[in-house]
């Protein structure tokens, strides 16, 4: 690893592009915290107003921002439990144990993050009108609940992760396989099972294209759908979009602050070894 | 796959099965116990795997399926359970469908607006994250926030910010001496808008891939570049940039195949007018036509052909990478 020391020049750009990646959420804020009647003006506004709670008490209201909210993070909670213990599962298994057609099953894993989601996205919408479930949470819960990219990741990391002979010597110790999941496999792989969580929770809290094709406004949204609904009004109130905006982001942003290292970490990780 | 040393052959557990066929001979718990380790040896990998092959039959394969068998019908949003058989009809009229090429073309020039330069910004970002920085971890993360962001809250914020009359992109622009620019209705200016919140999205998430890649290049290599007396924008570009070939053809093929795919930015950059990207179609995708057509008119089959034409065009990119690659690796 080379490690040249920055110019100021690399301070310069970098802070730059940080700023640029920034602006936009902090704007959001900012627009939040102002009238429909100011963003309607030239030059736009730089800083906070002082309508911050109303927007927000608006936007809650209008867009069922609470219920919206609780679906959000009752779905994504479910995906990501779900994700991560059937990928654990899986991943350890291709990663220690041998049994008969596992590479042409491990294939079939790889191979199926190569498909769109718009290819399943009709007949999808067809299995879960015929089930009424249209409209219901377990529309978009079911569907997401395993990841092919999660079983891959996880077996990535318990191939180096997990010590072999540990494995080994619970099983000479009579260990059933469930007793060497519990006590050997899940330990070793809570730093990844963590990292495979966070990302799940972050993807899954902002897809899009499912749950608005599963769930209408009327229904039980989640986040994502209730803020498409805001802009629909009939004179769509700038200050309170933003306002709907900052709620559906402002969660996944302290996720963010607390654990951005290791998301960072998890994402790299993830690419060198993919 | 490396590393494939198997661990639980049945030879690890021939001490307990000795055990319980010699000494434990007339002893039907120890027999039993035997019998049930050898069975949970042999199903629980099964078991395991299952879950995930379970749901994805239910949720994946199947609808996969069943998706060329509904393009070849007329199937209406209003009663999916009544198909009638049309044939290739799905896809023949979609052949001479203007919106559909006009949708495909602009998924191509979004598509080039938003990767090349996403990705050349990302390997600048990655470049001078690379170096030893002060606060490197506050930089990470910044970078990364965007990626925190969801399609519908950034789309919201940039249809703001490329507000014809108020926004603060034609503000800056009317003040630095340019004109203003209508970014909801000129058609290169809205793919440019559009382009511009895919780029925002995702240039920090490429950019810590690439970073991941160049901290496993060996630093010989730069050492000995160095000797050689290249600079270090040379150095970027002959001991960098080669290094990072195949991580760059990732990023390529996983930038792409989001390309073909986008649907939120162009859906919500219209303002809540719904699917037509825009008064002339001019940010309509593949993905957003592929709405429009099955749940605004309701035509679930023909969605499923614009599903299925979206597939192929994949699997041609997928086999021109495999050719590119091919060529890189003869070298």
């Amino acid at each position: 690893m080379r490690s040249l020391r920055a110019g100021q020049l690399t301070y310069v750009v970098l802070g730059l592009f940080t700023a640029g990646s920034l602006f936009p959420l902090v704007w959001t804020a900012i627009a939040a915290s102002r009238t429909n009647t100011r963003l309607a003006q030239t030059p736009p506004p730089f800083w906070f107003g002082g309508n911050l709670g109303r927007n927000l008490q608006i936007a809650w209201t209008d867009a069922n921002m609470g219920t919206a909210l609780l679906n959000t993070v009752i779905v994504a909670g479910t995906v990501t439990v779900g994700t991560v213990l059937f990928s654990t599962l899986a991943g350890f298994a291709f990663a220690k144990l041998r049994f008969r057609g596992r590479r042409m099953l491990m294939a079939m894993v790889v191979g199926t993050m190569l498909i769109p989601p718009q290819l399943s996205v009709v007949p999808l919408y067809m299995l879960i009108a015929k089930l009424s479930w249209t409209d219901r949470l377990q529309a978009v819960v079911l569907p997401s609940l395993v990841c092919a990219f999660g079983v891959f990741f996880m077996r990535q990391y318990l191939v180096h992760a997990l010590p072999t002979e540990l494995v080994e010597a619970a099983r000479t110790d009579g260990a059933s396989s469930l007793r060497v999941m519990w006590h050997v496999v899940f330990p070793a792989a809570r730093p990844a099972m963590a990292v495979l969580g966070m990302l799940t929770f972050v993807m899954s809290w902002n897809d899009f294209f499912w749950p608005i094709v599963a769930l209408t406004q009327n229904g039980s949204p989640t986040v994502q759908v209730a803020l498409t609904g805001l802009g629909r009004g009939y004179i769509p109130d700038q200050s309170v979009i933003m306002a709907g905006a900052l709620l559906g982001t402002l969660p996944l942003l302290v996720v963010f602050i607390v654990f951005g290292r290791q998301i960072v970490g998890g994402i790299m990780q993830g690419a060198v070894k993919g | 796959m490396t590393d494939e040393t198997a661990v639980l052959s049945p030879s690890a557990a021939a001490p307990e099965r000795a055990a319980a066929e010699g000494g434990g001979r007339g002893r039907p718990g120890q027999v039993w116990r035997s019998r049930r380790y050898r069975w949970d040896l042999r199903w629980s990998p099964y078991a395991f795997v299952a879950p995930f092959f379970l749901f994805f039959a239910a949720f994946g394969l199947f609808p996969l399926l069943y998706t060329g068998w509904a393009a070849l019908h007329q199937v209406e949003l209003t009663d999916p359970d009544s198909m009638t058989w049309v044939g290739l009809r799905n896809f023949t009229r979609l052949w001479d469908d203007e919106f559909f090429w006009n949708a495909l073309r602009n998924t191509v020039t979004i598509g080039l607006l938003s990767t090349v330069p996403q990705l050349a910004i990302a390997l600048g970002v990655a470049h001078l994250l690379n170096y030893r920085l002060r606060g490197s971890a506050f930089f990470r993360v910044a970078v990364l926030t965007p990626y925190a962001t969801s399609v519908a809250a950034a789309t919201l914020v940039f249809v703001l910010l490329f507000g014809r009359d108020y926004g603060m992109i034609n503000w800056v622009l009317s003040a630095v001496g340019f004109g203003a620019v209508d970014w909801q209705n000129g058609t290169f200016a809205s793919q440019l808008a559009v382009s511009t919140i895919v780029i925002w999205r995702w240039t920090g998430y490429n950019a810590l891939i690439y970073l991941a890649a160049m901290q496993a290049v060996p630093g010989e290599l730069y050492e000995s570049a160095a000797l050689d007396g290249a600079s270090r924008w040379q150095q970027f570009l002959h001991v960098t940039v080669p290094s990072l070939r195949p991580t760059i053809l990732f990023t390529c093929v996983v930038s792409t195949i989001g390309a073909t795919q986008l649907f939120g930015e162009p859906l919500l950059f219209n303002g809540g007018a719904g699917a037509t990207g825009g008064s002339d179609h001019q940010f309509q995708t593949l993905g957003l036509y592929l709405y429009e057509q099955g749940w605004v008119n309701l035509h679930l089959g023909r969605a499923s052909a614009i599903a299925w034409a979206m597939f192929l065009i994949l699997l041609l990119i997928a086999g021109a990478a495999r050719l590119l690659r091919g060529r890189g690796n003869s070298r």
